[in-house]
């Protein structure tokens, strides 16, 4: 089965939640709507022999604006990776639904893109930071991220003015 | 203090000196691709035990040198410092590898990093290298030593006779 069957499947299953082909590159990719990831996901691994999802992980479009999640399903008996994308409004409010019941494997994936991006995944068993110190304040990946000075009382960047911290201990 | 005593205690720092330069016990403290090379010397093929230091310890109560062996993130940084004040005096840190000295390939852009591990604990000896050979880990670890022979034991500031301010 190639990429243009499934596309043509999953388009007849889900006309609603499939909003079209993307052409990046090296391979095509497929837009799905928020509302209808888990369904697609779940359609995948139930119908079409897709048994491991590789990746789930984050994009960040400020000229959009959107935030993008994008899941790495994978088949070994069709010898294929899909990349399903899905936009979601550049907010602190981001969200979609978890996958971590359909695939295991999305559940540490999710929490990072959460660590990252700021993308809230709903029914997430464990949703909270996994890189980061918990007290972090804001997401690394986004493009408007900006380094703090300081972090407990250490001074981040190489080059810095000697100032008083605004908050936590000297070391 | 008459002018023999010098003689006593002078002799007593090289006894001191010799046993504490000769039996240094490293912390196990591997963060990132240096630890492998640090594994690398403390292994058969470059074998730290000929230098008495090959007691790679598990705690820091029993350890007396710290090799901070890869990238400190701000998240470990005050895991770092903690470890350093529990290790009983006297102590000594050997800084390795360019991430560890000042924030190596991450030293612009790595907003969780620390641009120094000289940052949170005084460091002895930086070793520079990404990462650096098993060579330069024990040239580190013998300049280290031939600092330690030169320190005042007994009466200098870490010494056991230092008098009481």
């Amino acid at each position: 089965m190639t990429f243009e069957d499934i596309f043509l499947k999953l388009s007849q299953k889900f006309p609603q939640a499939i909003l079209g082909k993307e052409e990046t590159k090296p391979d095509a990719s497929i837009k799905v709507s928020p509302e209808g990831i888990r369904a697609v996901i779940q359609f995948l691994r139930d119908e079409l022999q897709f048994e491991t999802l590789h990746l789930v992980s984050g994009v960040d479009y400020p000229a959009l604006p959107a935030l993008c999640v994008v899941y790495h399903p994978g088949s070994y008996t069709h010898k294929i990776v899909l990349s399903l994308k899905v936009y979601l409004p550049r907010t602190d409010e981001a969200k979609v639904q978890s996958v971590c019941d359909l695939f295991k494997a999305a559940n540490w994936h999710e929490r990072e893109t959460f660590d990252m991006y700021g993308i809230q995944f709903v029914n997430h068993p464990d949703h909270r930071r996994i890189l980061c110190p918990e007290d972090w304040q804001g997401f690394p990946l986004r493009k408007d991220y900006v380094t703090p000075d300081y972090y407990n009382g250490m001074p981040v960047p190489l080059f810095f003015e000697e100032s008083t911290p605004s908050e936590g201990g000297t070391h | 203090m008459g002018p023999g005593d010098n003689v006593v205690l002078t002799t007593m720092d090289d006894v001191l000196n010799w046993g504490r330069s000769n039996s240094l016990w490293p912390l196990t403290f591997g963060l990132a691709c240096c630890a492998i090379e640090m594994m690398a010397t403390g292994a058969a093929d470059y074998d730290l035990e000929r230098f008495g230091c090959g007691v790679f310890r598990a705690t820091p109560r029993q350890a007396d040198l710290m090799i901070v062996a890869g990238t400190v993130t701000l998240k470990m940084a005050s895991r770092i410092r903690m470890l350093y004040e529990q290790m009983p005096d006297p102590k000594w840190v050997i800084s390795m590898g360019s991430c560890s000295n000042k924030g190596g390939p991450y030293w612009q852009e790595g907003y969780h990093v620390l641009k120094g591990v000289d940052r949170v604990v005084p460091v002895d000896i930086y070793v520079p290298g990404c990462p650096p050979r098993p060579e330069t880990l024990i040239e580190a670890i013998m300049m280290l030593q031939k600092k330690i022979k030169v320190q005042e034991a007994a009466l200098g500031p870490l010494g056991f006779m230092r008098k009481q301010a």
